[in-house]
């Protein structure tokens, strides 16, 4: 109980400290609106292209966008100056093991509590200004209770499974010397295996069956798709159980190799 | 009176040019100190941005063409647009990175040289490690002329012209504008980023197909038109109008904007302290 | 030389309290608080003086070094440098100054120390005879021989400052500003810097102004004090003045007057005077 009391005195300060910078959200979700906009403008430029070769409706590609958009700071698997384990690298971590906690969970709730921060205050003024935009643009309501509530809880396991990626990845970076330029080819790749370029419907087919097994489709193409209806039945539930498979995954490989790291400064002194 | 006002001119940018190189010389030297990660930086970036690209490529073998346009002609407007913004953060990267340099007091220092602050922020900041966007822009350009079937004339070439030198002033003014509303808040700038980041996403695409309204915001508002859309028409042989090619000369407009947002936000740092 | 008179300068601050429910007030209003740094400060520096501005922490120090050198604008008051004013002709004017901040390096941080002068040779268009010439002897008295070659990263911090001082003096400017120039330093290295300064100041009669808080470089070097302490200027006169105005002030200590008590070390008396103030 009191281990659930510390790590929630850490999520309240990551929130806090999130919420601080309104301009930034304000100005940040203008951005993103209109990003948003051209995004729908374009594939509907496609669609009327070639209408039979389109692979998803409308209103769920529209969906997509909206709520990728919305979500967008919450999945990025890169990381930026404020983010928790930066310390890794600065050494910092000696301060961090004198502390009663896992080091692993401590991070994971620091970083995911940033993350919901900053989407929660980005996203809200989002959703609203995609609700009121007049069709075909508009975010359509989910496709039912049932999709809803699966979409909310795959959200949050998709959260769960990009933090634990970034984090294995981050890791591991500590025992090989990776340099910025590979990590970012690294990072970039993820990025299109996600579905953040295009969505992975719009693949094709051999590619997407190949795509659906990485973790990567498990971050936030499977939510965004349940919404809408766009993924149901088999194939839906054989995707969260494959998202469900690579979050305990990571995980554990990540708590692995945090030990081992741990293990590493402790003997060679950091 | 007045030769010796021309000289005073001349002698004042050739000093000026001078301090300049001597600065991109300096960013050469730093860069060099750091050779292995400097290669694997630059050759990182060349590689990822084709993800751009990859994700075009898909769209258009599903689809094979878009409001008309071909993958080759696309991939032409692609390129130019990639390879503007590419020189624009490579030259103006002191404006992109300016919200850094007030934060960390590098600003009063600039202040303290008997140089214009414009000169100093360029060039103390020239991002030589751009270079690989800047190749990777010329790689999928040569690919697009490959691909499409551009009539090559001295016209054309000359609007081609037009249109990098064109654009890439553009983006180095927004990015200018950007670094000038810093100086009122430090918060609210993410805005810009649509001007910038935003305009080199979607502009990858020919603004004709967002459709008429996008046209006339792009023209009229910010004139992306002209250093893309209109151009382009003539480029690529869809129109007879040379005069399109003229259009990229329109951006000295938005030069003159950025000049006195800047200098007014200039003045404001200076009563308002850091 | 440089007048300042009745100069006052104000900021504005946001401010916000802790806790979750101020943090989401906090979105819709934001609290502002004015801080007056500096109000009513006047003094003038003859040329070829040699002034200590001390003070404690966030008494207006900084404050007033930004004004004098043409960074920032006050909001009230006028200041003169040399018959300019500093804000206004900005570039004519830091061209006569040199600055040196303590904390904060001018030099580039990757390349050797000589390339960042030569870099500075261009941007004050010294000429090539006036920069062999100051190049000289600013290496030979700072002892620079081996550190030119090395990149800024690499020197340590008695090393760097040496660099620092030297680059700031490259354009021979009339006055200098020296804002925390030994902090961190070792001895030996502060006694090199306080004896440069000192011949600097006798040979080429150039005016030192030093912001610091080690009392000993205030000993070392200036003749002159003046006391600023929550925006204002509370003493302008000589140590010994500093040392009458303690005793003036400490009613506590009957013994004060007594002559032991003038040996007494220069920081004690400082604290005390800063206590007995309320400026701290």
């Amino acid at each position: 109980m009191r281990a659930c009391k510390k790590y929630f005195s850490f999520f309240r300060l990551r929130f806090n400290m999130g919420l601080q910078y309104r301009m930034a959200a304000v100005s940040g979700a203008f951005t993103q609106i209109l990003w948003g906009f051209m995004e729908c403008l374009a594939f509907l430029a496609f669609r009327q292209a070639d209408p039979a070769a389109y692979p998803m409706t409308v209103s769920a590609t529209v969906s997509y966008v909206w709520l990728r958009e919305a979500f967008f700071s919450a999945f990025r698997t890169w990381q930026t100056d404020g983010e928790v384990f930066d310390s890794i690298m600065d050494g910092g971590i000696a301060y961090e093991l004198c502390r009663p906690v896992s080091v692993y969970n401590m991070w994971f709730v620091k970083t995911v509590a940033g993350r919901i921060s900053v989407a929660t205050l980005r996203s809200i003024p989002l959703l609203a200004v995609a609700c009121l935009l007049p069709k075909p643009f508009r975010l359509s309501p989910p496709a039912g209770p049932v999709p809803f509530m699966l979409f909310v809880l795959t959200l949050f396991l998709g959260l769960g499974v990009t933090v634990a990626f970034c984090m294995f990845t981050y890791i591991l970076a500590f025992f090989t010397i990776s340099p910025q330029g590979l990590r970012m080819m690294f990072t970039s790749m993820v990025d299109f295996l996600s579905g953040a370029i295009i969505p992975l419907p719009f693949m094709p087919d051999g590619v997407r069956t190949f795509l659906e097994l990485l973790p990567f489709a498990g971050m936030f193409n499977l939510p965004l798709r349940i919404y809408s209806g766009d993924l149901t039945g088999a194939s839906m539930l054989r995707g969260i159980g494959l998202q469900c498979f690579w979050l305990v995954t990571l995980l554990l490989a990540g708590k692995a190799l945090c030990r081992a790291a741990e293990h590493k400064v402790v003997v060679q002194g950091g | 009176m007045i030769t010796a006002e021309r000289s005073g001119m001349t002698t004042k940018i050739k000093n000026s040019s001078r301090v300049y190189f001597h600065y991109i010389t300096i960013s050469l030297r730093s860069a060099m100190q750091y050779r292995v990660s400097f290669f694997l930086m630059v050759t990182g970036r060349f590689l990822v941005a084709f993800n751009g690209i990859l994700g075009v490529y898909f769209m258009f073998s599903r689809f094979g063409h878009v409001k008309g346009y071909t993958f080759g002609e696309v991939l032409l407007c692609f390129s130019v647009i990639q390879m503007d913004f590419a020189l624009a953060e490579c030259i103006g990267g002191g404006f992109a990175m300016f919200s850094g340099i007030v934060r960390q007091g590098e600003f009063d220092r600039i202040l303290l040289r008997p140089r214009s602050a414009v000169l100093q922020v360029l060039g103390s900041k020239f991002r030589i490690d751009r270079i690989g966007l800047i190749l990777q822009a010329l790689v999928m350009f040569a690919y697009g002329i490959a691909v499409s079937p551009v009539a090559w004339t001295t016209g054309r070439v000359m609007t081609l012209l037009f249109m990098l030198v064109g654009g890439t002033i553009l983006f180095i003014s927004f990015f200018w504008l950007r670094a000038a509303f810093t100086f009122f808040t430090l918060e609210g700038i993410e805005a810009f980023n649509i001007l910038t980041y935003g305009a080199k996403e979607h502009g990858k695409y020919p603004i004709d197909i967002y459709g008429k309204k996008m046209l006339q915001i792009c023209t009229y508002i910010i004139p992306y038109t002209l250093i893309q859309y209109y151009p382009l028409q003539y480029l690529l042989g869809r129109t007879d109008r040379w005069y399109y090619g003229l259009y990229p000369f329109g951006v000295a407009g938005i030069v003159l904007v950025c000049c006195a947002v800047w200098s007014f936000g200039m003045r404001h740092y200076q009563s308002a302290g850091s | 030389m440089i007048t300042m008179e009745h100069v006052c300068k104000s900021y504005r601050v946001a401010k916000r309290n802790a806790g979750m429910i101020e943090a989401c007030k906090a979105l819709f209003r934001r609290k502002v608080e004015i801080i007056h740094a500096l109000s009513d400060v006047s003094f003038t520096i003859g040329d070829g003086e040699m002034v200590g501005y001390i003070g404690p922490n966030g008494a207006g120090k900084s404050s007033t070094i930004k004004i004098l050198s043409g960074i920032l604008t006050p909001e009230s008051g006028s200041c003169l440098v040399d018959g300019r004013i500093p804000w206004k002709d900005r570039k004519e004017h830091v061209r006569q100054i040199g600055v040196v901040f303590g904390q904060r390096s001018q030099l580039w941080w990757d390349v050797p120390v000589i390339d960042s002068f030569e870099l500075l040779k261009d941007i004050y268009s010294i000429s090539p005879a006036v920069y062999r010439h100051n190049m000289e002897e600013l290496t030979e008295l700072l002892h620079l021989q081996e550190l030119l070659r090395m990149p800024t990263r690499q020197l340590s911090l008695g090393q760097r400052m040496r660099c620092e001082i030297a680059a700031s003096l490259l354009h021979s400017p009339k006055i200098l500003f020296l804002d925390e120039p030994t902090i961190g330093l070792d001895a030996v290295s502060k006694l090199a810097v306080r004896e440069f300064i000192l011949r600097l100041n006798q040979t080429h009669k150039t005016t030192v102004i030093l912001t610091t808080h080690d009392m000993q470089d205030i000993e070392a070097l200036t003749k002159r004090i003046i006391l600023i302490g929550r925006g204002r200027v509370l003493m302008d006169g000589t140590l010994e003045d500093m040392r009458v105005l303690a005793a003036v002030h400490d009613n506590d200590n009957a013994a004060a007057a007594q002559p032991e008590q003038t040996e007494e070390s220069l920081e004690r008396i400082v604290a005390a005077l800063y206590q007995q103030l309320h400026i701290v």
